[in-house]
């Protein structure tokens, strides 16, 4: 049985011998817990508790960034990642959307407004206006009334929710044997949250192609024919996390007839909408092929990034199902499965989004805000090719236009990645990962140079 | 290894390439046919069904949501003050850490054990943020189910609330029961508990709500705590204590969180949960904590960055509207007199309906002994109501409670105490 994702061996030593900073590296194997059922009984009932991190065969420290430390940080090193993907302005500060403070304004002046309980599947007006961004105006599934939302906490709620919910009745009852498909790589958490709803057979299908920076597709598309019918297969939305890479609509079209012929289950990760190309549509294009190719699907959004509303805990579980009765049905059930997590989920960000969704002048300076984010993303992404290319860097580098989103993998080794760490102070993962969003105007310059260094120092 | 295969599984070979052409006969089957429509909750149930019912004089005695005297939801005023004060320093919206808000963390933990406690003071504890009770409870089952190697049994109070089994179930524990309420005198019966919990095998889970008990509002008196104490350390049980009601059961925060206190005292490492919903009035801000008290400072940080692992893959990190409301109410000496002051007015109108209730239940001419009602405490009441009566004054009078003849005194007003007096005397007499 996987448990983790693996990284390749090179990867592994560079993580064994150089400290990193970022919690997602404490948290991402940690699957090997102790398990002392033979102690004799000790003084303390949790002597047997093992240290989180000492657990890991990683030797590294554990290190949680303070926020303040972060930004002193970004003056003296250059962050061009840390432990949780946030959008940064061109002056590498925190943004609070326009509209968001608009609308809190609102809601704080709005006296008939109180602290009660939420309905334990959320805010009604949250739920139908969020699936309905994700799968569009004119929807045949919303139509026809088979679309059910649930508001939860966060992309990762609402994964987990799903999670929960497929292991109790999909493809038979209790099934914790269905397999589920992980791209490799992926979000490290998507690991853990399967394995935590009780899946026992988790398993990775190919997804980049090192050698060609790019999309494995025939990897992707193999493993998909050799997957067992009904193994369940998150897919990322938009703006693929780590690579950046998507696949292309023709792409979409292949793999959504793989997974249709071979009754296998689509569970979509849509935690970038707007963010990546701009544009809510675009960004939602291949979870709504799929509505319209007549699958059922699961759809966890998050509205932590295109709203920016990271700490609020805004996501929403999208279910598109055959018919009204079945998702119903499935709604019910889901009530049962929340009450036991977290009851009801938390009103501020649904009540932001929702407003913000059902008012047409809101809702266009939103979509303005979004575009400004993406924009400047898209922005920093040419201007970093440019300089590469301009300073004759060996090797291609259009990966990083045609990557999308906030991530790029640009293809560093380790050995230039440690480089860029030790020498040039520019942070950045083992896996030669950036986050586009901690590139500004004024680093591009030093950024590029230190890749060129990098890059002809080491091959 | 599929049980309930979707009906194309079954079609030929031809047929399934002609699914793929055709959308609509696709649509044929569904994965979720088998899949049971689930029955409503019953404590939040009650709420949907007062909702839909069109009786001016109809009352809702169902969820613990505190109402005042017009029985209206109630915004206390320090959370007011709070929430302007927050929004005027205009903070951004960074995650927060997995554990959640250091400072309300920090002042949860003294809240519930005192700033000068020993605990406190050496560090050997942890706190993480959780989503409410609900959520901190989760955590604290999850918790032990993966490092609680000793036993999965967890024991709750004969009757306990509702949700307390489906979380521990579906965290993987156990349930098992103790007694707890008496329903011959509506009160606690103390020999019971004594006995059953001196006979739990060694090194089990044992759950106590630490003030206020629901659904029964039937609390231990010191001596007795003492008592239940003195055995949960002979057959070295593992004590979880429940509070969501500090400060909302007897009007003071000292006083209610007594028995954590006790059982810390006499070297019994709980873990406790509390939430913020009654006693701040935040109950969709979703506020609560979970606190494991340790050996000593190692240890803590071992089992917090264990419970940081099971956070994650829940819910990434907590939502930070309610924790700095209640973090910045904690500790600022205005705002925290002032919030104590709104806790013990909201704990003094529920006192005064429970009076005002007996009192009209004698002059309604009841001849029974409504004397638990006063006796009782906290939230809610167990009025010994049988569920036929409890659904005669649903259908004939509007009230709603839940089966178990539970009430939610917070939602008695004295506009309509007559009224529920009168129906409680018709159904009973």
């Amino acid at each position: 049985m996987q448990r983790g994702l693996h990284f390749p061996a090179h990867v592994d030593w560079f993580r064994k011998h150089f400290v990193l900073k970022g919690a997602e590296e404490m948290l991402f194997q940690l699957q090997s817990l102790p398990c002392d059922m033979d102690l004799p009984v000790p003084s303390s009932m949790l002597s047997a508790v093992g240290n989180g991190q000492e657990d890991s065969s990683l030797l590294h420290r554990a290190y949680e960034p303070n926020p303040q430390h972060v930004h002193w940080m970004v003056g003296r090193w250059h962050y061009l990642d840390h432990y949780k993907s946030a959008y940064r302005t061109d002056e590498g500060q925190p943004w609070v959307l326009p509209v968001v403070k608009k609308v809190e304004q609102k809601i704080a002046n709005d006296t008939s407004l109180n602290h009660e309980y939420l309905p334990i599947l959320g805010l009604p007006e949250f739920r139908a206006n969020a699936s309905r961004i994700a799968l569009g105006e004119d929807s045949c599934a919303i139509k026809e009334n088979r679309v059910g939302g649930v508001q939860c906490l966060g992309g990762t709620g609402a994964l987990r929710i799903g999670a929960e919910f497929l292991r109790r009745w999909y493809n038979g009852n209790n099934n914790t044997t269905t397999p589920v498909y992980i791209s490799s790589p992926s979000w490290e958490n998507h690991n853990s949250v399967f394995v935590n709803a009780g899946f026992k057979d988790i398993r990775a299908y190919r997804y980049w192609d090192a050698a060609k920076r790019g999309l494995d597709l025939e990897g992707l598309l193999e493993d998909m024919e050799s997957a067992p019918e009904f193994s369940i297969f998150i897919l990322h939305a938009c703006a693929h996390n780590p690579t950046g890479t998507d696949p292309t609509l023709e792409q979409w079209k292949q793999i959504a007839a793989v997974m249709k012929r071979r009754f296998l289950f689509p569970f979509f990760d849509s935690a970038y909408q707007g963010f990546a190309s701009g544009c809510l549509d675009r960004d939602a294009w291949a979870v709504r092929y799929f509505v319209s190719e007549g699958f059922e699907l699961f759809c966890a959004q998050s509205f932590s990034k295109n709203f920016g509303l990271y700490n609020e805990r805004v996501g929403n579980l999208s279910v598109v199902g055959k018919d009204t009765d079945n998702v119903q049905r499935v709604l019910s059930q889901m009530e049962k499965i929340v009450r036991t997590i977290w009851s009801n989920p938390p009103s501020q960000g649904a009540r932001i989004v929702a407003t913000t969704l059902t008012c047409p002048q809101l809702f266009a300076e939103w979509k303005d805000n979004v575009k400004t984010m993406a924009d400047r993303v898209l922005l920093m992404r040419s201007e970093l090719r440019a300089r590469l290319q301009a300073l004759g860097t060996p090797g291609t580098w259009n990966h990083i236009t045609e990557q999308i989103g906030m991530f790029s993998f640009t293809g560093l080794n380790p050995k230039q990645v440690e480089y860029m760490i030790k020498e040039k102070h520019i942070y950045l993962m083992a896996s030669g990962r950036i986050n586009m969003c901690g590139l500004t105007t004024k680093n591009l310059d030093y950024v590029a140079s230190s890749i060129h260094e990098a890059v002809t120092k080491f091959q | 290894m599929a049980l309930l295969q979707p009906a194309r599984r079954l079609l030929s070979a031809a047929a399934q390439r002609h699914l793929c052409l055709a959308p609509v006969a696709a649509r044929a089957s569904s994965w979720w046919s088998h899949v049971e429509m689930g029955p409503p909750d019953p404590i939040l149930g009650v709420t949907e069904a007062f909702k839909r019912d069109t009786n001016a004089k109809k009352m809702n005695l169902g969820v613990g949501a505190y109402r005042d005297d017009n029985g209206k939801p109630f915004v206390l005023n320090s959370v007011r003050k709070a929430e302007a004060q927050i929004a005027a320093k205009k903070m951004d919206k960074e995650y927060l850490p997995i554990a959640g808000l250091a400072e309300f963390n920090k002042a949860s933990a003294e809240l519930a054990l005192g700033d000068t406690n020993e605990v406190i003071k050496s560090g050997r504890y942890v706190t993480v943020q959780t989503i409410s009770g609900t959520g901190s409870l989760r955590v604290g089952a999850s918790f032990l189910q993966r490092f609680f190697k000793y036993s999965r049994d967890v024991y709750l109070p004969k009757p306990s609330w509702g949700n307390h089994t489906p979380i521990f179930r579906d965290a993987g524990m156990q349930l098992q029961a103790y007694r707890y309420y008496d329903p011959k005198t509506c009160g606690f019966d103390f020999a019971g508990a004594l006995d059953d919990i001196s006979k739990i095998p060694e090194q089990s889970v044992i759950l106590f709500h630490a003030c206020a008990h629901n659904p029964t509002g039937v609390d231990p008196r010191p001596e007795q705590w003492k008592e239940l104490a003195a055995v949960v350390k002979k057959r070295n049980l593992f004590a979880f204590f429940d509070m969501a009601y500090q400060g909302f059961a007897s009007g003071d925060i000292n006083r209610d969180s007594w028995a954590v206190r006790h059982f810390i005292e006499q070297g019994i490492n709980v873990v406790l949960s509390q939430s913020y919903a009654k006693n701040m009035g935040l109950y969709g801000e979703r506020v609560g904590a979970f606190s494991v008290i340790c050996k000593d400072v190692d240890e803590a940080k071992r089992v917090e960055s264990q419970l940081k692992i099971l956070i994650r893959p829940m819910y990434s990190n907590p939502p930070i509207k309610g924790a700095r409301i209640a973090s910045t109410i904690l500790t600022s000496p205005d705002l925290r007199k002032e919030w104590l002051e709104e806790v013990k007015g909201m704990a003094d109108r529920i006192i005064d309906m429970r009076n005002q209730l007996v009192a009209n239940l004698k002059k309604e001419g009841s001849s029974h002994n409504w004397q638990h009602i006063t006796d009782q405490i906290g939230m809610f009441c167990y009025t010994g109501l049988k569920p036929e009566q409890v659904e005669q004054l649903t259908k004939e009078f509007s009230i709603y409670m839940t089966k178990d003849g539970r009430i939610s005194v917070a939602g008695v007003t004295s506009g309509n105490v007559g009224y529920l007096a009168h129906a409680i005397h018709q159904v009973s007499k």
